[in-house]
């Protein structure tokens, strides 16, 4: 029923974008191409790996940001990449983990989840999408066990309950739901410890902005592969809020703003603002 | 014994049937505004659409057989998202959707049996309203290239008499809603009787179906919209803008009339996105 060399779209109809590429092409998906590599590992530690994301929910939705910094072993690989990023309209993503592995599993995850709402004429719920994602991770466990290790954050919108959702996965999945904040990533650590002391709940969006930013500065702090503000290059954090009002990725200038703050408040202590030490009461 | 058919009897009279499947159904109406493309069509499901997202700033309309279209839109849009993940979202163009639909459609017409019954438009808005491209493709697989409005489905010619007088380059999305809500009357519904004179005046004169916002199916690819240009328009806002047709349209004999509706509110609340 088709002419040659048209491809047949009219029989292979799935709402799964990544089913779809799995009997059409499989070479495309990001996981299917790895045969067991021999002894290579050491050359996948020196390819570029994304470093420290941070995800806090709102009053009104949930924000999501993350350092600038990709390293390969000991040496910075770039500056100024990007790890957060829109899923779609409700939802954004940031990823750890081997960069370029990282970028096409982002990609191929707004795909599905546009192909589907194209496909059905409704989005997935979060937790659809949440779940789907864990799948595709999944998928990746070969790879992941030879070294090319992707971990997603997923944060979204939930238009159902009118309240910002935090999902976190391991190598061989999840999703496993984060309450009020979660960090990933090699300064995870330090960024979830400053989180801790910083974060209180129905705390405006504003607020919980200026408390990722500070996360992320005590991460760069004490882990060699997070990268700090650079004031000199003027390269700052990506900053993704989603809320009711959808997905808003915020202005160079504005995460200038956030993180000269931050700064100007170091330089008179450079371990950033204390929590109360006695209960209030 | 079977019969000898020639292959033009042949040819003939699968294109007879096709024509008359796309002829029952209501004509459908795509038109450039300022902002834009507007896509509108009488659709009294709210779930069976006949008007779809098929990229980023590519949209697609259909007429005839639902199972047949929604097959192709379902086709279009896969091929979208391949050829987008593959190289690159800008490497999406309507024309290279039209021309895959037409290699379907005109595979379907020759190679089987019944060909489909349908009429597919396919558009894409550009950065300026010089950079829009409408498509439109028939059961045969021919593709033609239209340039500020089209009409098809239904009693094409009609509607499109009408939509002809009424429509010019640049026009507010509330004046191209009123043209083509004005054309769309003026056809008469399946089963009711003939409309006299069947004439672009028929538009203004009593014979007119009213078409209601909920017998609509009203969608643009907004220009100025981020990312995803597609935009479905329904409930409030589809009511504002049939009334400001209805006031636009009505006879300027009352004070509340025309200017007073048409002008204020261009694009306020009351959209919603596909969901």
């Amino acid at each position: 029923m088709t002419a040659q060399g048209v491809p047949d779209f009219m029989r292979r109809q799935t709402p799964s974008f990544t089913d779809f590429l799995a009997t059409y092409s499989p070479r495309l998906l990001p996981s299917a191409s790895h045969q067991p590599l021999n002894g290579s590992t050491d050359l996948i530690a020196t390819l570029p790996h994304a470093t420290t994301i941070v995800a806090a929910v709102t009053s009104h939705g949930v924000v999501l940001a993350g350092d600038r910094r990709a390293t390969s072993g000991s040496m910075i690989s770039k500056r100024d990449v990007e790890k957060v990023f829109r899923s779609d309209e409700y939802s954004a993503i940031g990823i750890a983990g081997a960069a370029s592995m990282g970028l096409d599993f982002m990609r191929l995850f707004q795909v599905e989840l546009e192909h589907y709402e194209k496909m059905e004429g409704r989005s997935l719920s979060l937790e659809g999408k949440a779940n789907r994602l864990a799948t595709m991770i999944r998928g990746n466990l070969m790879a992941a066990m030879q070294g090319f290790v992707v971990v997603p954050l997923f944060a979204g919108y939930d238009e159902e309950a009118g309240i910002g959702r935090i999902f976190s996965y391991d190598v061989a999945g999840g999703p496993y739901e984060e309450q009020r904040f979660h960090a990933i990533g090699s300064g995870s650590i330090f960024a979830r410890g400053s989180l801790k002391k910083l974060y209180a709940d129905g705390m405006p969006t504003r607020d919980v902005v200026l408390a990722c930013v500070q996360a992320l500065y005590d991460a760069a702090d004490d882990d060699s592969a997070t990268g700090g503000p650079d004031l000199t290059r003027r390269i700052f954090p990506v900053i993704a809020t989603v809320t009711e009002d959808g997905f808003r990725r915020l202005s160079d200038a504005e995460s200038e703003e956030y993180s000269r703050q931050v700064v100007e408040g170091r330089m008179t202590a450079p371990d950033g603002p204390t929590a109360q030490l006695r209960p209030s009461n | 014994m079977p019969f000898y058919v020639s292959p033009q009897q042949q040819m003939q009279d699968k294109a007879n049937y096709a024509q008359q499947g796309v002829a029952r159904g209501r004509s459908c109406v795509a038109l450039q505004y300022a902002d834009g493309i507007l896509l509108v069509s009488p659709n009294a499901s709210n779930a069976l659409h006949k008007i779809g997202e098929l990229y980023d700033r590519i949209g697609f309309a259909a007429v005839g057989r639902y199972n047949e279209y929604e097959a192709l839109r379902k086709a279009g849009v896969t091929y979208a998202d391949i050829m987008g993940y593959q190289y690159n979202r800008n490497d999406v163009t309507a024309r290279g959707i039209a021309i895959y639909f037409a290699s379907q459609l005109g595979t379907i017409f020759t190679e089987s049996n019944k060909p489909f019954e349908v009429e597919i438009v396919v558009a894409e808005v550009g950065d300026e309203p010089s950079d829009d491209q409408i498509y439109r493709i028939t059961f045969d697989g021919s593709v033609t290239d239209e340039s500020g409005f089209v009409v098809f489905g239904g009693d094409a010619a009609k509607v499109s008499a009408v939509l002809k007088e009424r429509y010019s380059a640049g026009l507010s999305l509330e004046d191209a809603f009123a043209a083509a809500l004005a054309a769309l009357s003026a056809l008469t519904p399946p089963g009711a009787p003939a409309a006299s004179g069947g004439s672009a005046a028929a538009a203004n004169g009593e014979q007119r179906t009213e078409l209601t916002a909920s017998q609509l199916e009203v969608a643009i690819l907004d220009r100025s919209r981020e990312h995803r240009k597609f935009r479905r328009i329904r409930a409030a806002r589809l009511e504002e803008l049939v009334a400001a047709a209805r006031a636009a349209d009505a006879p300027p004999a009352t004070d509340e009339s025309p200017s007073a509706e048409a002008g204020g509110d261009a694009g306020t609340s009351g959209e919603t996105t596909e969901s």
